[in-house]
């Protein structure tokens, strides 16, 4: 029996659609992101989850039961708003067990529980405080124990770390990971951040303008990108999108890379298929920045292609240092370790790991297979 | 300002000329009051030979308890005292109900939006400017269909109506500064529409219930037409009762005891702004700042 499971779900406003008909699923225990840039739908497909918003058409339903017509209160879910939206009139204390009160929870039973919630959150200091006398993360926390406290079959997450700052966010996605590993349960988790959904989650829905791009794990999502968009969502910093046209070579097909005057033919395997119809024709040659670096002690590997490009940009990050260089009138960021940099104006071997780039029709924009 | 090259000098100069500027409005904003007060402390013999705003010398309160208790308005000669009472009894009733409705009101145009919320707010605006003088004859025949003309009860209706646009106003702009977040957390803790009002809302609301509890009051109790319009004898306020008392053509004008009636019919008022008034402007300036 899946936990949540969203069935041709569709929403419009004043004839707008804003979801076209949506399907994921998820099992028991899994922690799902949903990801796309702002106005994708992703935080109206949450508010219906959770009942704040109605479902034009399609189904949703909460560990087997269809909720389309229930209350918020009676779907079984627990909701961390990006703003906290804690009761700033109520102590932490009343702000965890407000949900369980109006529940009729006994008074003994309702103390437990809110006792039991700030230990596992290490806020026991802070239960007789208020939330105007809490720091953003403290709150964060708080509104995180409010969820908890009600124990409910389904987390729904609305962006909850972007009111915090860069530091902050970090450790609070550890904590709400290391929560979720303890405790088992079923997350929905609203972002637009892809580091955040690539690190958090078991599986990923990137949507785009009401539409789910790619629904699959994060490591698939970000290996195996069904479309330019979801390519170059995921990943930062971004992949890199060669427009190139396609030359035989051999037996198979190449690419045609210029830099400079320099002319290269860069090998493409695997998608003979594909691009035998397209010979002469364009392509978009998709491969990220840390497929493409310095030479690597004795390869020699046939997925290894190694161009010498002039260095346009040096941008040292610490662990990596990024180097820009032209290929087709373009700028391509390429990721070196910092002791294999060389100065900006020079010409460095780079080498181009090919057995995970990935192919785009120049039209449709979909992968190529 | 005044001195570029010495900013000292400057500031000290701009200092004592807001001062001094604030310190004569004061004296010409206070000057009336101070005026009534010492006139209602003099006898009518040293009014008629004295000064006018030189201090009593022979200190009287005689002119309070008189107008208190036994002045005369047209035929009837029991003081402010009754009168007083009347104006107590609508507008206490008229300023809790428009209050509260006010505030259900801009709760359910702010939190639970509909697609006539925006329509319905502006025409609760009109209301705003609609002249007291506009709404006497449809109130009238209002009055006389649900029979509460003349009537106590017949004033908490008119003020508590005309009221309920400056209220909505009030609440509906306050409330519209609460992230609505906060409601839908209360949805989804299970609470209904009257408990997010109630243990959510309302004790979020103090500052702006202050601001509609004292505009209202101010409003309802120094109304007159509404009063004049709407009532007759024994029910008057105290606003119309105060207008006979100084346009009683008999004998001598007691300038000490109508004085003495004005500050009573004033004080009400003025203790109000004096208890809540600090509340006043902060809830006036309430929502400029998140909290």
């Amino acid at each position: 029996m899946s936990a949540l499971s969203i069935r041709e779900v569709r929403k419009a406003h004043q004839g707008t659609p804003i979801l076209k008909g949506i399907n994921l699923e998820i099992e028991d225990g899994e922690f799902l992101c949903l990801v796309g840039p702002s106005g994708c739908g992703k935080s109206t497909l949450l508010s219906m989850i959770a009942g704040l918003d109605t479902i034009d058409s399609g189904e949703v339903s909460i560990g087997g039961r269809v909720v389309n017509h229930l209350s918020p209160k009676d779907r079984d879910i627990a909701m961390v708003f990006q703003s906290y939206a804690l009761y700033p009139n109520m102590s932490v204390r009343e702000n965890v067990s407000f949900g369980l009160e109006i529940r009729k929870v006994p008074q003994a039973e309702r103390q437990a529980i809110v006792q039991r919630v700030a230990q596992t959150l290490q806020m026991e200091h802070l239960l007789d405080r208020k939330p105007s006398q809490l720091s953003g993360g403290q709150r964060q926390r708080v509104a995180m124990g409010r969820a908890i406290a009600r124990d409910p079959a389904l987390f729904l997450f609305d962006e909850p770390l972007s009111n915090l700052d860069a530091k902050l966010r970090v450790e609070m996605r550890t904590e709400i990971k290391l929560l979720h590993k303890r405790m088992g349960t079923t997350i929905v988790y609203v972002t637009h951040d892809q580091i955040e959904a690539m690190t958090l989650s078991d599986r990923i829905a990137v949507m785009r303008a009401g539409e789910v791009q790619q629904f699959a794990s994060p490591q698939e999502i970000y290996d195996n990108p069904v479309n330019l968009f979801v390519a170059g969502f995921m990943g930062s910093p971004s992949m890199n999108f060669i427009r190139a046209k396609v030359e035989t070579q051999g037996a198979g097909f190449g690419l045609r890379l210029d830099t400079h005057g320099a002319s290269h033919l860069m090998p493409a395997q695997g998608i003979d298929a594909a691009l035998r119809s397209r010979v002469g024709q364009e392509v978009i040659f998709g491969v990220r920045p840390e497929q493409i670096t310095h030479r690597p002690d004795g390869a020699g590997a046939d997925q290894l292609h190694t161009l010498r490009l002039p260095v346009e940009l040096v941008e040292p990050t610490g662990p990596d240092t990024l180097l820009l260089v032209p290929i087709n009138g373009q700028e391509v960021t390429c990721r070196v370790h910092p002791t294999h940099a060389c100065a900006a104006g020079e010409h460095l071997d780079l080498t181009f790991d090919l057995s995970k780039a990935v192919y785009f029709d120049a039209k449709t924009e979909q992968r190529l297979l | 300002m005044a001195d570029a090259s010495n900013p000292a000098t400057g500031t000290n100069l701009g200092r004592v000329l807001i001062y001094a500027a604030l310190a004569l409005t004061c004296l010409y904003y206070l000057l009336p009051l101070y005026v009534m007060v010492v006139t209602s402390l003099k006898s009518l013999d040293e009014i008629r030979t004295g000064n006018l705003v030189a201090p009593p010398q022979n200190l009287t309160f005689d002119p309070w308890i008189k107008a208190w208790s036994s002045a005369c308005t047209g035929v009837n000669c029991g003081g402010m005292r009754g009168y007083f009472m009347n104006s107590v009894m609508f507008t206490i009733p008229a300023v809790m109900l428009s209050t509260l409705i006010g505030a259900a009101n801009g709760y359910v145009m702010t939190m639970w939006r509909s697609r006539f919320s925006d329509i319905l707010f502006a025409a609760l605006m009109m209301g705003c400017f609609i002249p007291f003088q506009v709404v006497l004859l449809p109130m009238a025949r209002t009055l006389g269909v649900l029979g509460i003309a003349n009537s106590v009860l017949g004033l908490v209706f008119v003020h508590t109506v005309y009221g309920l646009a400056f209220t909505t106003l009030f609440f509906r702009n306050y409330y519209i500064t609460i992230p609505d977040e906060l409601v839908k957390a209360a949805k989804i803790d299970g609470a209904g529409f009257f408990l997010i009002f109630r243990r959510i809302i309302l004790p979020l609301s103090i500052p702006i219930i202050v601001v509609s509890v004292i505009w209202q009051f101010t409003q309802v109790w120094n109304d007159f037409l509404f009063g004049v319009v709407f009532s007759s004898g024994e029910s008057q306020p105290i606003t119309v009762a105060l207008n006979n008392l100084v346009n009683t053509s008999t004998g001598v004008k007691e300038y000490n005891v109508n004085m003495a009636a004005a500050i009573i019919a004033a004080l009400p008022t003025l203790f109000v702004y004096v208890v809540a008034g600090k509340h006043f402007v902060r809830g006036l300036t309430a929502g400029a700042v998140k909290g």
